[in-house]
């Protein structure tokens, strides 16, 4: 039972994508008949759109309401101290403010995005020197405007399914998938363990990605 | 660019995701993924799931202090969001970040092979290897595990070719001879969990032990 929700990592670098797809597969049969709708679309992500387009104070308020809370929860959790963990939440929810012209709601929900600016600003500090980033892969905003709008409907669906999936595991599998993404487990651990599947989901990120590549390349010829 | 056929393997994208990944690993995931989308998408899912469960979390109260902190600090044009340089040629930003210029403080190691080290802590090292056309790459695993990332050139083992951007992923009991191709020099970022091993400059008993 453990297999149908989880796959083992692997070191050949062969990207699951069969159990991915197999597994999200088997969710989706029960929700064929779902259609992207604007409701499909998920709040937080709204407010930080809001806070890219409008540079809207009141959204960005919200943002904090809902995630400087979590993110000390996971920063306390992940082996910080409160101050130390506030100091950091401090940091990402200014590079949220600073950097929100960077967020590509086609590719990201602003709890992933989030997450990732977190993990970035913790590691700098932890280990003081700056995290390896990938360099950034930016998305124009006239660009963004002629990618799909329902690409972050289609987003959002994902990760109500992966949500589902993940509220289906056995309380144990849970805890563990739960523990690694909050920090506390080794690198070791991670590799031990099994991992959720989200082959479906790289495949849409994939998708966006390659459009924006498209529409870049298209902006720099003319 | 050339397909990239070698990619990063799961454990490694989700470790880089959740912080867990020392910084010599985390050089070549940010390097690999600098380079290709397909890994890039596997990151970003990665995050995504990272996403919802900081979204499921049960949250701590934050001080006061801290939202006047941060409300104070939206209209403040002093803080400054610390970036990492930009790709200087082959060398993504983060290669960049870590030899600390635009190019590579080479060091003769014979045979026209150079190296540079980028990075050396408890947690591994990371150091750039420059092999001439035609010559064997250093064997320099020491009893750990070894992410290769080719950034210029090619080589190839017993496994197959690595070519611009593939990633190849070494444990210890893999007994391979790599030879750079022909066509170029071969520049690759080398990276591993364990001491280097002809630095030599650590008596062994001083290097620590090791989780693998
Ligand atoms: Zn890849």
């Amino acid at each position: 039972m453990l297999r149908d929700a989880t796959i083992n990592f692997d070191t050949t670098g062969t990207p699951p994508i069969a159990a991915g797809q197999a597994f999200a597969g088997k969710i989706m049969d029960d929700r064929k008949s779902a259609k992207p709708t604007p409701e499909a679309a998920c709040e937080q992500t709204d407010w930080l759109v809001a806070v890219r387009d409008k540079r809207d104070k009141l959204a960005f308020a919200r943002l904090y309401d809902h995630f400087s809370p979590r993110l000390k929860g996971m920063l306390v959790r992940s082996g910080m101290t409160q101050a130390a963990a506030e100091d950091v939440v401090q940091d990402v929810m200014l590079t949220i403010w600073r950097k929100a012209h960077l967020y590509d709601e086609t590719r990201a929900r602003a709890s992933a995005w989030i997450y990732r600016i977190a993990r970035n600003r913790q590691i700098d500090v932890i280990r003081r020197r700056p995290r390896p980033v990938p360099d950034e892969l930016i998305a124009e905003a006239e660009t963004r405007e002629t990618r799909e709008a329902d690409a972050a409907i289609g987003l959002e669906q994902e990760a109500a399914q992966l949500r589902e999936a993940i509220e289906a595991l056995p309380e144990a599998q849970r805890e563990i998938i739960e523990r690694a993404y909050v920090g506390e487990l080794t690198q070791a651990e991670i590799r031990e363990a099994t991992g959720l599947a989200l082959g479906t989901i790289k495949s849409r990120i994939r998708l966006a990605l390659e459009k924006l590549r498209h529409e870049l390349r298209d902006l720099r010829e003319e | 660019m050339t397909e990239i056929t070698h990619h990063l393997p799961d454990w490694l994208v989700r470790s880089y995701a959740t912080g867990s990944l020392g910084h010599a690993f985390s050089l070549v995931v940010a390097a690999h993924v600098s380079q290709c989308d397909e890994c890039r998408a596997r990151l970003e899912a990665e995050e995504l799931a990272g996403g919802l469960v900081l979204d499921d979390l049960k949250g701590m109260a934050p001080s006061d202090d801290l939202r006047r902190r941060v409300f104070d600090g939206l209209d403040d044009d002093d803080v400054i969001v610390a970036e990492q340089p930009a790709r200087a040629g082959i060398y993504p930003g983060a290669v960049v970040e870590a030899m600390g210029a635009d190019s590579p403080r080479w060091r003769a190691l014979g045979g026209g092979i150079k190296q540079a080290i980028l990075s050396e802590d408890k947690e591994g090292s990371a150091r750039l290897l420059y092999i001439p056309p035609g010559m064997a790459v250093p064997d320099h695993t020491h009893g750990g595990l070894e992410l290769t990332l080719v950034l210029q050139g090619s080589f190839s083992d017993e496994t197959g070719r690595f070519g611009v951007g593939d990633v190849e992923v070494a444990n210890d009991d893999l007994d391979h001879t790599p030879i750079a191709g022909m066509e170029d020099v071969c520049i690759c970022l080398a990276a591993t969990d364990a001491p280097l091993k002809f630095k030599g400059l650590l008596p062994r008993l001083l290097q620590p032990i090791f989780r693998i």
